[in-house]
This record gives C-alpha cells, sequence and structure tokens, in this order.
C-alpha cells in the first residue's frame, strides 16, 4: 500500500478532470462524495506512506518513483518524479488531512451555490497541484505545482466571477504572485546553469560540493524567497491576500490559511542546504518573517471585517514560520506550519459559520451576542483563539515557542523581541473578534435578528475535529524541558533538513515559554478591557491619536503606493504602446496592406482603358520583351 | 550584289514604321493600313532570307501572306464598315466598349 | 548598278510610308501606300523573286489598295482628326519601336550570319510552281478556300439587307 503514494496527487487530480468534464450531471450529492471521497483515498495513502516511513530501518532510503521521463534536453533533465520522506509526508498530511475536512465542510457550505460542481473540481485540481508541489523529487516539477495552485487560487477567488470585487481580487492575486515567481524561474535557471540539475537533493548537496559560489548560494536563495513572498504573502508582495477573502471562505480555510501559503516554508525546508549554506539569505528569511508578523498583526487590530482580520493574522503567522526557518529552525517553522494549519482553518470555518447563520453579514461591528445563539460555533472558535494566542498547552502555544526560542538561543535577540511583540499583538486581536462578534448585545440590523440558526452538522463535524487538532497537536512537539525524546516531530523530521536549531539550557527554556505566555496574556486582558469592560476606550483612543489609526486602517497605504508606483505606469504604459504600437504599427500595416491592395487595383484600371491603342501598346511591349529575352 | 542584310535592314525599318504608324494614327481605317504595311516588311524579310539558302520557298510563303493579306483586308474593311454604321465613327478612340 | 536601284526602291518605300504617317488626309494615306508597295515590287524585283513582284504589284498595290480606296470614299470622312493629347502614348510607342528595331537588327544579323552573300542562281518559276503543288499543298488548296470564305463573308457582314 505505502508503495503506491505515488497517486496520491493522481487521485484528486483524476476526479477534479471528473468533474470538470461532467460535473454538472452528476447531481450535488455525488459531486461532493467524490470530491471528498478522492482527498480521502490520498490522505489514507499519505497515512500508509507516514507508517511505512516511521518503520523503515535507518538506511533504506525514502521511496521514490518515477513516472515519466519528461524533458531531456542537452544536459538538462527533468522527470515526473516523487518522492516520500519525512518532509513530504508531514506536508502531505497537512493537506490531505486539512484538505479532506474542508471539503466535507464545503459540502454544506456551498450547497445552494449555482457553481457547485466547478467549486468542487477546483477544489480538486488544487489538491492535486498542491500535492505535486510537495511531492516533486527536482525543483521544475515543484515550480508546475507552484505554478498551479496559484492558477487555482486565481480561479477559486474570484468564483463569484459575476462580482467585480472577486474577478478583481483573483487578478491581483495571480498578478503579485507573478512577480514573485519571475523570481523563482530566474533561480531556477541559474541553478540549472551551474548545478546542471533540477533534481532537489543535488541542489542541496551543490553548496558543499562546491558548485555554487557563496555568491550564488545567496543569489539563489534570496530568488527563491522572493517568490515565496508571492506565494506566501510576506512584505513585499503580500497585499493578495486581504483581497482574497472575496472568494468563499472555505476555500479561504483551505488555501489562503493552511496549504497554499504555506508553499513558500515548504520550500525554503525544502532547500534548507542552500539556506544553511548562506548566512546572508537566512538572515533575510528571519527577518522579513519577524517584520511581517508584527507589520500584518498591527493591521490586523483595525479591520472590521471578521475574515479580514484571520488574513492578516494569517500573514503574521507565516511571519513566524519564516523566522524559525530563518534562524535555522526548520522543524519549527515546520511544526508552526501544522498547528497554524489546524486552528487557522479552524477559525476559518468557524468564521465561515458566523457569516453564514448571520446570512451573509461579515462586519463584526454589526455582530455580537452570539456567544448562545451558535453553541457549537462558540466553543470552537475560541479553542482556536486560544491556540493561535499561545496559550498553554494548545498546540499554538508549543509551536510558537519554539521558534521564539530557537531565535533566542541563536542570539538573535532583536528577532526575539519581535516574536514577542507579535505575540501580544496576535493574543489582542483575536480576543477583540471574540468579544466584538461573540459576547455583548447583538448589534446586526433588524434583519439579522431573526432566528439564528446553528451550522448543519456537516459543517460543524469538521470544526470539531479541526478544534481536537488544534488543541492537541502540540503534543507530538514538546520542548525540551519535558525531555530530550519528547520532540517526537523534531526526531521525525531529522535529516530531512538541515537542521541547525539551538537548544539552549532547560531553565531558560521555562523563562521564555513564561515570557510568551506572559505577553499573550497581556494582548488578551487589554482586549478584555478594550472591548468588553470599557467599550468606549477604542473610540477615545482613535480621537487621540487620529493619524496612526488612519495609517493602520489604510493598510499602511501600501496598496495605494503600489498602485502610483507600479500598476498606473504599467497600464498607462501599455496604453502608449496600445497606441503607438498595437494600433499605429501593427494596425496600421494590416489596414495599409488592404490599401495597397486597393490602391493598387485602382491602379490597375488604368490599364483597362478599352482603348485599342492601350491594348495594342501592351502586345507591343510584350513582344519586345519576349524578342530581347530570345536574343539574349 | 546587294547583301540580303541590307534587305533584312529594311525589312525591320518598315516594320518599325508600321509598328509607329499604328499607334500614331487615331482612325481605324489608317490604322488597318499600317497593318499591311506590317505585313509586307515580313514579306521583304522572308525574301531576304530565302534568296542566300538557294530555294523558292520564300516566294511560295510570300504568295500565301498577300493572299491571306487580300483575304483579311476584306473582312477587315467589312467589320469596319459594320461599326461605322453602328457607331457613326471610326476614331478609335471613341471605341471603347471595353472599359473596365 | 543594282545598288542605286536598290537604294532608290528604298527611298521610295520609306519615304512613302513615313508620308503616310505624316499626313492626316486618309486618300493621302492610301495613295502613299501604293507607290510603297509599288516600290517594294521592285525591291522584290531584285531579289530575284519575280512572281512575288508581279503579285505584289497586282494583288498589294492594285487590289487591295483599290479596295481601301473604296472604303475611304464610302465613309467620307472630313474632319482631321485632332492632335494627340497625351504625349506618353506617343512617347511610348516610339521608344518601343526604336528597341524593337534594335532587337529585329540584331536578329536578322544572327540569322544571317551563317548565310553568304553569294547567291546561287535562283531557281526558276518551275520550280516555284512545282514546290506550290507539293509541299506547299495543302497551304494552298486552303488558301483557295480561305479567300472563298472571305468572299462569302463579305458579303454577309456588310451586304445591303432586304429593305436597307
Amino acid at each position: 500500500m505505502a508503495g503506491l503514494f505515488w497517486l496520491i496527487p493522481l487521485i484528486p487530480g483524476a476526479s477534479s478532470l471528473v468533474l470538470l468534464l461532467a460535473g454538472r450531471r452528476l447531481g450535488r450529492s455525488r459531486v461532493a462524495a467524490l470530491a471528498s471521497g478522492a482527498v480521502l483515498a490520498s490522505l489514507l495513502l499519505s497515512i500508509a506512506g507516514l507508517l511505512a516511513l516511521l518503520g523503515r530501518g535507518a538506511e533504506a532510503a525514502a521511496p521514490s518513483k518515477m513516472l515519466l521521463p519528461w524533458i531531456a534536453s542537452g544536459s538538462f533533465e527533468a522527470s515526473l518524479a516523487f518522492r516520500f520522506d519525512e518532509l513530504a509526508a508531514v506536508m502531505s498530511l497537512v493537506v490531505t488531512g486539512v484538505g479532506f475536512l474542508i471539503h466535507v465542510y464545503s459540502a454544506g457550505y456551498m450547497a445552494g451555490d449555482e457553481g457547485y460542481a466547478r467549486y468542487f473540481a477546483f477544489l480538486n485540481l488544487f489538491t492535486f497541484f498542491m500535492l505535486i508541489l510537495v511531492l516533486a523529487s527536482d525543483i521544475v516539477l515543484m515550480f508546475v505545482g507552484w505554478e498551479g495552485v496559484g492558477l487555482c487560487s486565481y480561479l477559486l477567488i474570484g468564483f463569484w466571477f459575476d462580482r467585480p470585487a472577486a474577478s478583481k481580487a483573483g487578478l491581483k492575486a495571480f498578478l503579485v504572485n507573478r512577480v514573485g515567481d519571475a523570481a523563482f524561474i530566474v533561480a531556477i535557471l541559474i541553478l540549472l546553469s551551474t548545478v546542471g540539475s533540477a533534481g532537489l537533493a543535488a541542489i542541496n548537496a551543490a553548496p558543499a560540493a562546491g558548485l555554487l559560489s557563496p555568491g550564488l548560494v545567496t543569489l539563489v536563495a534570496i530568488l527563491f524567497f522572493v517568490g515565496a513572498t508571492g506565494k506566501s504573502a510576506q512584505i513585499p508582495l503580500y497585499v493578495w491576500l486581504p483581497d482574497a477573502m472575496e472568494g468563499p471562505t472555505p476555500v479561504s480555510a483551505l488555501i489562503h490559511a493552511a496549504t497554499m501559503v504555506t508553499a513558500g516554508v515548504y520550500m525554503v525546508c525544502r532547500l534548507s542546504g542552500l539556506y544553511a549554506a548562506s548566512v546572508a539569505a537566512s538572515s533575510v528569511v528571519a527577518w522579513v518573517g519577524a517584520l511581517t508578523a508584527v507589520f500584518a498583526a498591527t493591521m490586523a487590530l483595525v479591520q472590521n471585517d471578521i475574515k479580514r482580520v484571520l488574513a492578516y493574522s494569517t500573514i503574521s503567522q507565516i511571519g513566524y514560520m519564516f523566522l524559525g526557518c530563518g534562524v535555522g529552525a526548520y522543524a519549527a517553522g515546520l511544526f508552526h506550519l501544522v498547528t497554524h494549519a489546524f486552528f487557522k482553518s479552524l477559525l476559518f470555518l468557524a468564521a465561515g459559520s458566523v457569516i453564514h447563520a448571520l446570512g451573509g453579514e461579515q462586519d463584526m461591528r454589526r455582530m455580537g451576542g452570539l456567544r448562545k445563539r451558535l453553541p457549537v460555533t462558540f466553543p470552537v472558535f475560541l479553542i482556536g483563539a486560544l491556540a493561535i494566542s499561545g496559550i498553554p498547552f494548545l498546540s499554538g502555544f508549543f509551536s510558537k515557542d519554539a521558534i521564539l526560542t530557537a531565535a533566542y538561543a541563536g542570539g538573535r535577540y532583536v528577532l526575539y523581541g519581535l516574536g514577542l511583540a507579535g505575540a501580544a499583538l496576535t493574543a489582542f486581536y483575536m480576543f477583540r473578534l471574540i468579544y466584538l462578534a461573540f459576547y455583548g448585545v447583538a448589534r446586526g440590523t433588524p434583519e439579522a435578528e431573526r432566528p439564528i440558526h446553528e451550522s448543519p452538522r456537516v459543517m460543524t463535524a469538521p470544526l470539531v475535529v479541526l478544534a481536537v487538532f488544534s488543541a492537541l497537536a502540540g503534543f507530538v512537539g514538546l520542548p525540551a524541558y519535558f525531555g530530550r525524546r519528547a520532540d517526537l516531530f523534531g526526531r521525525f523530521l531529522e535529516g530531512a533538513t538541515a537542521e541547525a536549531a539551538r537548544h539552549p539550557a532547560p531553565s531558560i527554556e521555562v523563562v521564555l515559554a513564561a515570557a510568551a505566555v506572559l505577553s499573550a496574556l497581556l494582548g488578551l486582558g487589554l482586549a478584555f478591557v478594550f472591548y468588553r469592560r470599557s467599550p468606549d476606550i477604542p473610540g477615545r483612543l482613535t480621537l487621540r491619536f487620529p493619524a496612526v489609526y488612519r495609517l493602520l486602517v489604510g493598510k499602511y497605504f501600501v496598496d495605494e503606493a503600489y498602485e502610483a508606483v507600479v500598476v498606473r505606469p504599467l497600464v498607462r504604459g501599455s496604453e502608449r504602446i496600445h497606441e503607438r504600437f498595437d494600433l499605429a504599427v501593427i494596425d496600421g500595416a494590416l489596414d495599409g496592406s488592404a490599401a495597397a491592395a486597393g490602391l493598387a487595383g485602382k491602379g490597375l484600371n488604368v490599364l483597362q482603358s478599352g482603348l485599342l491603342r492601350d491594348y495594342a501598346l501592351a502586345f507591343l511591349l510584350g513582344a519586345v520583351i519576349f524578342l530581347g529575352f530570345l536574343l539574349i | 550584289m546587294i547583301p540580303p542584310a541590307a534587305f533584312f535592314i529594311l525589312a525591320a525599318l518598315l516594320f518599325v514604321l508600321g509598328v509607329v504608324a499604328f499607334f500614331v494614327k487615331k482612325d481605324l481605317l489608317t490604322q488597318f493600313m499600317a497593318v499591311e504595311v506590317m505585313l509586307n516588311a515580313g514579306n521583304l524579310a522572308f525574301l531576304a532570307l530565302s534568296r542566300p539558302a538557294g530555294r523558292p520557298d520564300g516566294q511560295a510563303v510570300v504568295l500565301f501572306v498577300i493572299t491571306v493579306a487580300a483575304a483579311e483586308a476584306v473582312i477587315g474593311l467589312a467589320i469596319i464598315v459594320l461599326v461605322f454604321r453602328q457607331r457613326k465613327s471610326i476614331r478609335t478612340d471613341d471605341l471603347k466598349g471595353l472599359k473596365g | 548598278m543594282a545598288w542605286i536601284v536598290f537604294l532608290t526602291l528604298s527611298f521610295l518605300c520609306v519615304g512613302a510610308v513615313v508620308a503616310m504617317i505624316v499626313s492626316r488626309n486618309q486618300a493621302h494615306n492610301a495613295l502613299f501606300l501604293v507607290l510603297a508597295f509599288a516600290s517594294l515590287g521592285g525591291l522584290f524585283g531584285l531579289l530575284d523573286a519575280p512572281f512575288a513582284a508581279a503579285a505584289q504589284v497586282l494583288v498589294y498595290a492594285g487590289a487591295i489598295m483599290v479596295l481601301f480606296l473604296f472604303a475611304i470614299m464610302m465613309f467620307n470622312l472630313r474632319r482631321p482628326e485632332p492632335p494627340e493629347k497625351k504625349r506618353l502614348r506617343t512617347v511610348l510607342a516610339a521608344g518601343l519601336g526604336f528597341v524593337l528595331l534594335l532587337e529585329l537588327v540584331l536578329a536578322g544579323y544572327r540569322a544571317l550570319s551563317g548565310a553568304s552573300a553569294g547567291v546561287p542562281a535562283g531557281r526558276d518559276l518551275a520550280h516555284l510552281g512545282r514546290l506550290l503543288f507539293t509541299d506547299y499543298l495543302y497551304a494552298f488548296e486552303i488558301t483557295s478556300l480561305l479567300i472563298l470564305a472571305a468572299l462569302v463573308g463579305a458579303l454577309a457582314l456588310a451586304g445591303k439587307r432586304e429593305g436597307d
């Protein structure tokens, strides 16, 4: 069974194809069953693969399988080949596991929608590409998956394509990603010309083998990271993610929380050989991650749309993951990726449940008092919020702590400080959300006062499952003060990455953990004060510091800056080229040739004068020429 | 003896004069006469070339040419008469039925 | 001696044709042409082709040109032609004519370069007659048919209709 791991991407791919071609004819329940079943099959295969990896001996190589030789051009070879090592196993489980739950949830959430079959087809297609990305054994195939998930993201963000905001958001996501992808491609090209092979193992070994000079290693690593900032929404290419909330909420949960946006983190871990070899590149990764973590958290403080809070939260949390990878703690970064997948998708799906119950309301200022009325959604939401805030002993606590500890132990105190500050902000904005949405008096419009019902079981069941995982998943990665052997996760991943995290003394670890908890409690407490005890404080603060408030609400005007500096010149330049070249040259050439034909016709018309003498002249001319040919 | 080349040059000259006459003149009748000139030039050329060959074939050909020219003149003039009856003019520039 | 005759006849012929080109009067044109054909007949004689000479004078100068004169009389055109409006046609024709002249001379030169100027004695008329009825028999018979057709055709085309 484990030998069939190469089917893991292909089963959702096949089901996607079926749904694309014949989905409309199958009927809703069958569509949902097929789509979810496909992902479930991949999940089971992933579990089998995991068991096989756990059980294998130390010398056995990770199972790999080549399906097809794909490109063989000169010295460049790329093939459709998969490899199921520990890193791939973790990612595969996350993608298929969370993916399956979200498929089930979607069956309920999207029940009334016109494009039901199309939705599930795209969702399956996304799963297919994401799994290809994760299981690829060479970088070109990984890039195929990379691009493919970008495409599916575009398709799913703009799923309700008759909404102009959704279409624009989809396009924005795709285009911003493209910028990152350009850097990715350049990096691939550099690698191909120097290392000569596209295989990931070869690439990771290249710096040590001397095939890449240190300068080139840094360059390539940074270029790949630029691609990651696009895909994983970090500074400077994060601007597409908040807008991506125009898509259906389960899409936000799957793609923009748990899987696609984490592809960048996975990529950095996969190419850890490069990052380990370049201190400069790793520093870039860590700093960008830390700064993004804080930067995005500040914007989440003032958002009024429930999904946008979660979007900025995602950007912030991924920053933590990169922070971990940047200081060499790849296992910690991945651990946070896993726990974040659980609690963030939980939060998104629960938010979807809230929105569903309120008939589409997403503005938190019009929510309130939902605690009693949504008896399943509220508890799971609370669990998710506690987890993300790093409250002991939920999963987020362990994973965030691992990252911060690694930063501190590596002597990167500023980064540690940023991470700590971010933890406080995280707790604050999460509980702000909780208090605004679930506590207090219902502030909604009269229509929303109609009887609200909890979501159907098909939607609440996945929520519960995710809540359980969010709570308990931390226990596979216990920190060192529980004993060295307690970090199952880290030990499982040993050897899969160029892990370089240092561990401080257990006593210091406890202190660091306490500091993190205090920071979180600080945030939580402030939120309590601001939004439960004295709800007038936020208003007063806004009046006291209007500029700060405007800056935050305006998202630091980054979008506007991009619009002015990049988008508008491009658009204007394109228009100018359109006028000068498209219309003038190309159309001109076309019209010109048509006009030339007309002119030629008119010109030749002169010869058809009807006069005998002109025709005779033509005869004479012909005779002279002919005679000339004969003589010469 | 007069070299055949001399006759030939004369024949060429006459032919070209006939051509020029055809283009200079603007009434059908005179243009027809120019055609006759051209035919005669051809005759002269035939004979000029036949003498050195020592065979009277040139004369035979000339006989045929003259005969055919006569027949052609007859028919041609008949047609010109018809055209005149129809259009009341034999100015070639007026006969523009083929225009376009 | 022969040269004088040749040159005289040539000049006469060419001069008559040129005069035909220049003159605007159609009757004059026809008469000039008669002169030209007559001198041409003389030139045929110079070429040891007495039969051709006779045929030329009798048929061409005598019959065909008379036919032309009859046609001219019938049309009774008095208006002179207006001068040529567009010079291009004349220039083009003249130019092409000149080129044609050169080409023809060249062709003739090539054709004649093999043959000698000397002339074996022109075979006599009897030989011509024999030739007409053996090698050129078909041409001979068909030509006579052609004349008949021309005769009938002319009548059919331009003859008076009933009641004209």
